[in-house]
């Protein structure tokens, strides 16, 4: 398997440009034989276009798309292989099974539709049927089934024909919370088998850390990070990351263990083995103290804010701040009580400079 | 609800049903069956059947496709086609038997050509009878399945393609089966429109017995001869209407709207 990756390269490339109306998709994107990536992003990423070229439903306005070393698109080079001519499955948001057909008939449809005889073409489908549990509806209606089971024949109806490439929409969207779960897993078992690529576009990054291998994040129609979803969530670059995971993401320029940010506001860090210049830094929320007034005493980063934003959870409260240093803190219902905040008041915030991680841009 | 709006309706009704119920108080029922078969009555009836079935499998043949290029197919002007196709739903039918005889008529711009290449001859034709019934009753058809192929999810086409599916093979196996019913309903409705074809037929046609007298010309004919001939024949095609309604509603729609329904 390592050899045969190593033998032929990247088994996906995508180097690709596409004007989507006010966004503009431009990603490089590449995914090994056997490795399943997660497309990580928010609504109007681009997550959706990205998989639509790769599927051939959206041809590109530059660039490459390379499936095996085949060129699947590239319009410089005059060359655009149409959906139905490539070795592709997808699994579709809504599954957008065919209604008129029987669970059966859907499965088969990519055979059929490939030239299998019709026999040879029910058989694969119905061992495919009993692989994802659902035989005994073989002759029923997709609108029959519950949405586990909808989507659970969509992803048979994918893989019987045997694709290189598996794309994967928002899988999990359509599901119930409890399903959820248990459709990741079996996914993942089902996926087990197969060889060829895998992309998964999610919003969820629960989705990724269930199945993926890897993690791509596109947000506003570029890759912002990539990397394993430990690698990705302990380093964010983006505040959509950083709201993922749940810390404060600052950006500034980093010099002599002090981050200071494009307003002006300064952050100190006991980081101090970092390259000087663009950098990052997090902090949890729940490592923002807050106090009425200037607290005396260790914490070495100390600064005079103002309220913006209370949002109750639970016992907890998280309290927006701002200005000088962008900082949302997590204080329990009991101190907020204590410290009778109201938006537009001010407030002292203070936070170790060992609770100050940083790295370089 | 206001009661001004109730009686209002109530009229409205009362002036549907009543010469309903004018031809059913004047019908002579004993008569009935025998005024059916009256050699005239039985070839214009005859003739009518196997003329809208004609046209109706006219329609299906060259509507579904003229129906899924507006639906699905860009280009410059397509409202204007849409409207050209459709024109002789609001045409008076006389007029749509002017222009099919300006244009097929013996003179006309195509038929000149029609009868002195192939010496076919389409006015006080049989086949005439048929080209004025598909003019005025394809437009239903149209219509019908082309607004079923825009609320139709695009995108389960899209699905088909990544499976392997070809153009053709997409159509045939999963956009025709999703709009079957309002196939079926637009066929229904256009042959039911060729069934009662008057005007563009009696202009292009004539009115012929056994060539071109269809049972709606038959009526009018018999209004003149023998009222409670034509009382009957105006039942007849009452009832075969009628029932086209109750069959559409029920039995073969589904989920098309035509008639206003869900």
């Amino acid at each position: 398997m390592a050899l045969r990756a190593g033998w032929y390269g990247l088994s996906l490339e995508i180097s690709a440009r596409v004007a989507l109306g006010s966004l503009v998709l431009d990603v490089a994107v590449s995914v090994r034989s056997g490795e399943l990536v997660a497309v990580l992003g928010p609504n109007g990423a681009g997550k959706t276009s990205l998989l639509r070229a790769a599927a051939g439903l959206l041809p590109i306005d530059a660039g490459r798309i390379a499936l095996d070393g085949v060129v699947l698109d590239d319009p410089a080079a005059g060359v655009f292989v149409p959906a139905e001519a490539r070795s592709i499955g997808v699994v579709f948001q809504d599954y957008l099974l065919f209604p008129n057909l029987s669970v059966l008939e859907n499965v088969a449809f990519g055979l059929r539709a490939r030239g299998v005889a019709r026999y040879a073409a029910r058989a694969t489908a119905t061992a495919w049927l009993e692989r994802v549990g659902l035989d005994a509806y073989a002759g029923r209606r997709p609108r029959q089934l519950s949405g586990g089971q909808q989507q659970r024949v969509a992803l048979a109806r994918a893989l019987a024909p045997e694709p290189r490439l598996l794309l994967l929409d928002e899988p999990f969207a359509a599901l119930d919370v409890a399903t959820r779960t248990e459709l990741r897993r079996e996914l993942r078992r089902t996926l087990e088998g197969f060889d060829g690529v895998r992309l998964l576009i999610t919003h969820d990054p629960l989705d990724a850390a269930a199945v993926a291998d890897r993690v791509i994040v596109l947000e506003g129609g570029r890759v912002t990070q990539q990397g394993t979803l430990a690698e990705v969530t302990a380093h964010p670059r983006s505040r959509y990351v950083a709201e993922l995971v749940g810390v404060n993401l600052l950006h500034g320029r980093l010099a002599r263990g002090v981050l200071t940010l494009a307003g002006g506001g300064q952050v100190i860090t006991a980081d101090t083995e970092v390259d000087e210049g663009a950098a990052f830094a997090v902090i949890r929320p729940q490592a923002v103290s807050l106090h009425a007034s200037q607290p005396h005493g260790s914490p070495r980063n100390c600064w005079p804010l103002t309220v913006l934003e209370l949002d109750r959870h639970g016992d907890r409260v998280r309290v927006r701040l701002g200005e000088a240093v962008p900082l949302t803190a997590e204080i329990t219902t009991a101190a907020l009580a204590e410290l009778a905040l109201q938006p537009g008041d001010e407030v002292w915030a203070t936070a170790k400079a060992t609770e100050v991680v940083a790295y370089p841009e | 609800m206001p009661w001004p709006a109730s009686v209002l309706a109530a009229v409205a009704v009362v002036f549907f049903a009543l010469p309903l119920v004018g031809l059913l108080w004047r019908a002579p029922w004993g008569d009935a069956v025998g005024v059916l078969r009256t050699p005239a009555v039985a070839a214009a009836l005859r003739l009518s059947l196997v003329c809208s079935a004609w046209s109706t499998a006219l329609s299906l043949l060259f509507g579904v496709p003229l129906a899924w290029v507006l639906a699905r197919v860009q280009f410059v002007g397509r409202g204007l086609v849409r409207a050209l196709c459709t024109l002789s739903m609001v045409l008076p039918p006389v007029v749509g038997g002017v222009a099919l005889f300006a244009a097929l008529g013996r003179r006309g711009i195509v038929g000149q050509w029609l009868d002195a290449w192939f010496g076919l001859r389409l006015p006080f034709s049989t086949a005439g009878v048929v080209v004025a019934q598909t003019f005025v009753a394809m437009p239903f058809l149209v219509l019908t399945v082309e607004s079923a192929l825009r609320q139709h999810d695009r995108r389960v086409e899209d699905a088909a393609r990544t499976l392997g599916a070809g153009g053709w093979y997409t159509f045939r196996r999963v956009t025709l089966p999703a709009v079957r019913p309002a196939v079926l309903a637009g066929a229904v409705l256009a042959w039911a429109r060729a069934l009662g074809e008057f005007g563009a037929t009696i202009t292009f046609a004539g009115n012929f017995p056994g060539r071109t007298q269809t049972l709606p010309l038959a009526t009018y004919l018999a209004l003149e001869s023998d009222p409670s001939e034509a009382i009957v024949l105006s039942l007849l095609l009452i009832g075969v209407s009628f029932a086209v309604l109750v069959g559409l509603r029920d039995r073969w729609l589904g989920g098309a709207d035509v008639l206003g329904r869900r």
